[in-house]
């Protein structure tokens, strides 16, 4: 399933909604999260999962073709854990 | 400090911005989320351009131990779920 698909199946369900008042629902929703994560913020969803940010730190990397050394800059990474729910349903167990 | 974002914290965000009610809102956002959990129960992966993948893995049996006893339990196979975060997420988070 795309994001697109995802958008017709909300409006497929409200058809009160124009599609461009979906899109943006979806879009605001996806949005946020992305905006949480940037501040540092940990988004829990229960039922669905949680995502985290992890925090690589820096070191010394290698250019595996040339062998010569590179500084890795430190980065922030996003994490999701699967809720249990969710874990559960794609086994199988409701 | 690091906070937590609810349910509750997007919905009032889909009030705000989208102009819904707040029932409405946390309807929303409790469909799209049932949206894609539905998907990938079905088997279905699911990509969100700009934000990223689910992506469902099929893991086998395997010899686990119980870290307290040191007594060597099967794991039984099961169905896993990973989410790859795409690059320009990746890359707002670094900004």
């Amino acid at each position: 399933m795309t994001k697109s698909e995802l958008i017709q199946k909300l409006a497929d369900k409200n058809p009160q909604l124009y599609l461009r008042d979906i899109e943006k629902i979806v879009e605001t929703f996806f949005d946020e999260v992305t905006e949480a994560l940037c501040r540092g913020d940990r988004v829990e969803l229960r039922g669905f999962g949680a995502f985290s940010v992890k925090e690589r730190e820096a070191r010394t990397g290698r250019n595996p073709r040339t062998g010569e050394t590179v500084d890795v800059e430190p980065k922030k990474m996003p994490f999701f854990k699967t809720g249990k729910a969710l874990k559960d349903r794609l086994n199988g167990e409701d | 400090m690091s906070q937590t974002v609810t349910r509750a914290d997007l919905a009032e965000v889909l009030y705000e911005e989208v102009g819904l009610s707040r029932a409405e809102s946390a309807e929303f956002v409790d469909d799209i989320l049932n949206e894609i959990s539905d998907a990938l129960v079905e088997g279905e992966n699911v990509k969100i351009s700009s934000f990223g993948s689910f992506t469902l893995r099929d893991k086998k049996e395997r010899v686990g131990r119980n870290p307290k006893t040191g007594e060597e339990v099967p794991i039984t196979p099961r169905r896993v779920l990973i989410f790859r975060a795409s690059h320009i997420l990746k890359e707002k988070m670094n900004k």
